[in-house]
Formats: C-alpha cells, structure tokens, sequence
C-alpha cells in the first residue's frame, strides 16, 4: 500500500481523566516537512505515537490516503519512526542493529541498504557495540534506522538531540532529500533555531489544541512566540 | 527498495531469536545471574533436605522445579527489561512482522536460556540428591522440556504485557506463579514418580500428556492474546 497524505480528523486522545490532545484536525501531504512545536507535555510525542499507530486516538479518526489504522502490517511497513528513545540495542554494533531491522522491515538487499546508511551516518567503520557511542553517533545511526525502509511518512522526535555541526546541516540536507523524494515528515521539536528553513509549515501545540501560527514576518521563533502569547 | 512484503512467521521468530542469542552471548548476563540464582538455590537446598546422604522423599523433584521457576522469572525479567531499555520493544511493535512472531522468538530465546541452566541444575541435583534423574534420560527431558516450554510460554506474554509497568519486578511473579501451579504440579509429580525405587513409565507419561495439554493451550492463549495485550 501507498498513501500521499495523512490527515487528522477531530482527533483526541485521554489517558484516563487526562487529556492530551483535543479535537485535533490536521492534513500534512507527501512532500511536505511539518514542524509539531509546543512546550513539554503539549501532546506533541502522543500526536506522533498516534500517527504511527502505536496509540489509537480516544475519539476521531487518522486517515493514510484512503486507508485507516486498520491497514495494519501494511502500513506499519511505510512509517519510519525515531522515538525520544533511540529504538537502537546497545550490545549491538550499528551494522547488526540495522540489518536486526532491515530484515524485520523485509528490506529487499539488506547488505546494500545497511551499508549505504552506516556510509550516511558516518559510522561504517565502527564495529564496536552501540553502547560505546556518543549520543550524538546514536542518534544518527537512529535516524538511519527509522529510514531504512524507505518509509512513505517519516515521524521524528526531537531529531536534533545531541547532534553536533556538521551532524545538524547533514540533518537539515537529509530532511530537504526526504521532501524531494515525496516523504511526509512530521517533526517535533524544540530547536526552532534549526528547523527555521527547513520546515514547510509548522504547527503549534498548547493544551492539547492545535494553535495556527501566522505565515507572517520574523523568525519562526518570533512566530512562536507571537502565536503562545496570542492563544 | 520499498519492502512489498513482509517478513514470514518463521523468519520472524527466528530473528527475534537470533538477535536475543546474540546480545546474550556478548553480554552473559543473564545465563550468569540465572545459572548463580539455580546452583545457589539447589545448594540452600541441599543443605535443609539431605541428611547424612539421603534426602527428603521426593524433595530432588521439587527442588529442581522450584528452582527453574524462579530463574525463569529471573531471566524473564532480564529478557524483557533490554527492550524496555531503548524502547525497543516498541520499535519490533512498529515493523510489519507478525506480532505473534515477536513472542514466539522472545519464548524461543527464553527457553533457549532455560535449557542452559538446566544443563547445569539437573546434574547438580542428581549430585546433592542422590536422585537417578538419569535413569530415564528421555523422559526426563521430555518432562523438563515440557513443563518450560509451559512456564516460559505464560512468563513471556506477561514479562511483555508488564514491560512498560512500574512494578513490573513485582507483578510478574504474583502474576505468573498461580497460573503456572499446574504445570509445576505436574512437572514436580511427572520427575517424582521417575526418581521412585519402581519408577512408572506409565505415570510419568500421564504427567507428561498433561504438562503437554498446558504447553497448547497456554501458547494458544498466548498468540491469540499477544497483540492486543500489547497495544497501548
């Protein structure tokens, strides 16, 4: 299956009396990067465990093209997701964690594809377990993971955490290749600084509610913080 | 590059297996701290119920139970607490295999463990005990297998369901021990009755049929239940 959009109609989700996200309405289409901003605790990593099926909203409903949750192991395989937790086993080298991957994933040349990414993440001469590496090393053998499979929607949680330079402009370059090549990426974060360019649109979160924010002038940051205080 | 397809049931399980083996040969942790907690176990034992050379009836048969219970749940734990860790629990959740795939290679690399340690225990016992748990070899292993396969299919599916809880050290034995009663009473009966001066075959058999009747419909239970217990 393939799908060119995911939209979010009225979408809430509680956790008990608690609720995270409230009636949220949102359509991001293939090429297209989507920053998810807000405080902590604004919803922003429940509204990603949502779109990548691993929590069914409360109420409302999460549409990937024509097809719903439902589609399963099917869609499963076309979502790519690096998690506040880096998804990545530490006695593990970065070559074992991602053919471990690539063949949960049913990647078609699994030799190919990991050396391509371990090239990529700058890690193909390390043979070391994982847990020897930097934070900043984890999180890029990380992102290669989540992309392994060349996911259809990318879902990114603070994707920027621990990188360094060099590391966030090749960031940056890998976001702009993920949008020519027809991905959705929806990303949280809290590095405006960063994405300020990068991202196509972004979507303040705040109470559980989705916040427009002006297209207008200023920095994203300006933006931000125009939108927090106007809400 | 876009996988079609996914991966079978079989590769799955194997997968998940393969990878547990792995971490575990490089890491030894677990065999380790289980292998300790059994041989010291047997050892306390040993002391309480064998006096002047000759043990308490019956007590080498409970004794090797008791002591593939609780490193079981000891490697139960362990198992699952790697993949709380990083999360990857959840990331083996986000790929399109089989979830019941998933459990059926977390239970092979826990019985796989399993099997380690009483390579170890069982002779141990017979040597503190004086027990003949040789002298029907293949339906020892048959019962030993049996009632493993029996814990470690209700122990996995709970360590998973419990990975994310915060008392989960605490709930998996509370949970798992009153389900697997039966299947430790048969296996305590199945090997008492083969280390008996007239061993009976027969009974040994029943007690086997029996732990086998659990071993189906616990992991039944188990690959029908798995995937919705693990949805958040």
């Amino acid at each position: 299956m393939d799908f060119q959009s995911i939209s979010f109609t009225d979408v809430s989700r509680h956790f008990g009396r608690r609720r995270v996200l409230n009636k949220i309405s949102v359509r991001c289409d293939a090429g297209e990067i989507v920053a998810l901003l807000g405080a902590n605790g604004a919803g922003k990593s429940t509204f990603l465990a949502i779109a990548a099926t691993l929590l069914p909203p409360s109420a409302g409903v999460v549409h990937y093209g024509d097809s719903s949750m439902a589609a399963g192991a099917e869609l499963r395989a076309r979502i790519g997701v690096l998690g506040h937790d880096l998804f990545i086993y530490p006695e593990l080298s970065a070559f074992e964690n991602l053919a471990f991957f690539a063949r949960a994933y049913a990647v078609r040349d699994v030799s190919r594809t990991v050396h391509a990414a371990l090239e990529r993440a700058g890690l193909e001469e390390r043979d070391d377990p994982v847990g020897r590496f930097s934070r900043g090393m984890r999180q890029r053998l990380a992102l290669e993971r989540a992309l392994l499979h060349d996911p259809r929607l990318v879902l990114l949680d603070e994707p920027f955490t621990g990188l360094d330079d060099a590391a966030t402009t090749a960031l940056r370059s890998r976001l702009a290749d993920l949008r020519s090549a027809g991905c959705i990426v929806l990303l949280a974060t809290h590095d405006l600084e960063t994405i300020d360019g990068v991202a196509d649109r972004a979507l303040l979160l705040r109470g559980g509610r989705l916040i427009s924010m002006d297209e207008g002038p200023g920095s994203l940051r300006d933006r931000y913080r125009r939108a927090s205080r106007e809400s | 590059m876009s996988p079609e397809s996914r991966p079978s049931f079989a590769a799955t399980a194997w997968l998940v297996t393969k990878k547990d083996l792995l971490i575990e040969l490089r890491s030894r942790e677990v065999v380790y701290t289980t292998l300790f907690f059994a041989v010291a176990c047997v050892l306390v034992f040993a002391f309480g119920f064998v006096r002047e050379g000759v043990a308490v009836d019956d007590a080498a048969a409970g004794i090797l139970w008791i002591a593939i219970a609780f490193s079981g749940t000891l490697a139960l734990g362990r198992t699952f607490e790697r993949e709380r860790q990083n999360d990857t629990l959840r990331a083996l959740m986000l790929t399109p295999a089989d979830r019941p795939a998933l459990y059926v290679g977390k239970l092979m690399g826990v019985l796989v463990l399993l099997a380690a340690v009483e390579a170890i225990v069982v002779p141990l016992i017979a040597l503190m005990f004086h027990a003949p748990l040789f002298a029907f070899p293949l339906m020892t292993a048959l019962l030993l297998t049996a009632g493993t396969i029996g814990f470690a299919a209700v122990g996995t599916l709970f360590a998973a369901m419990l990975v994310r809880a915060r008392s989960r050290d605490v709930l998996l034995p509370i949970l798992l021990y009153p389900i697997t009663i039966p299947v430790i009473i048969a296996g305590v009966r199945g090997t008492a009755v083969l280390l008996q001066p007239e061993a009976s075959l027969p009974v040994a058999r029943m007690w086997l049929s029996i732990l086998v009747f659990f071993d189906v419909v616990f992991i039944t239970l188990a690959l029908w239940t798995f995937e919705p217990a693990m949805s958040e």
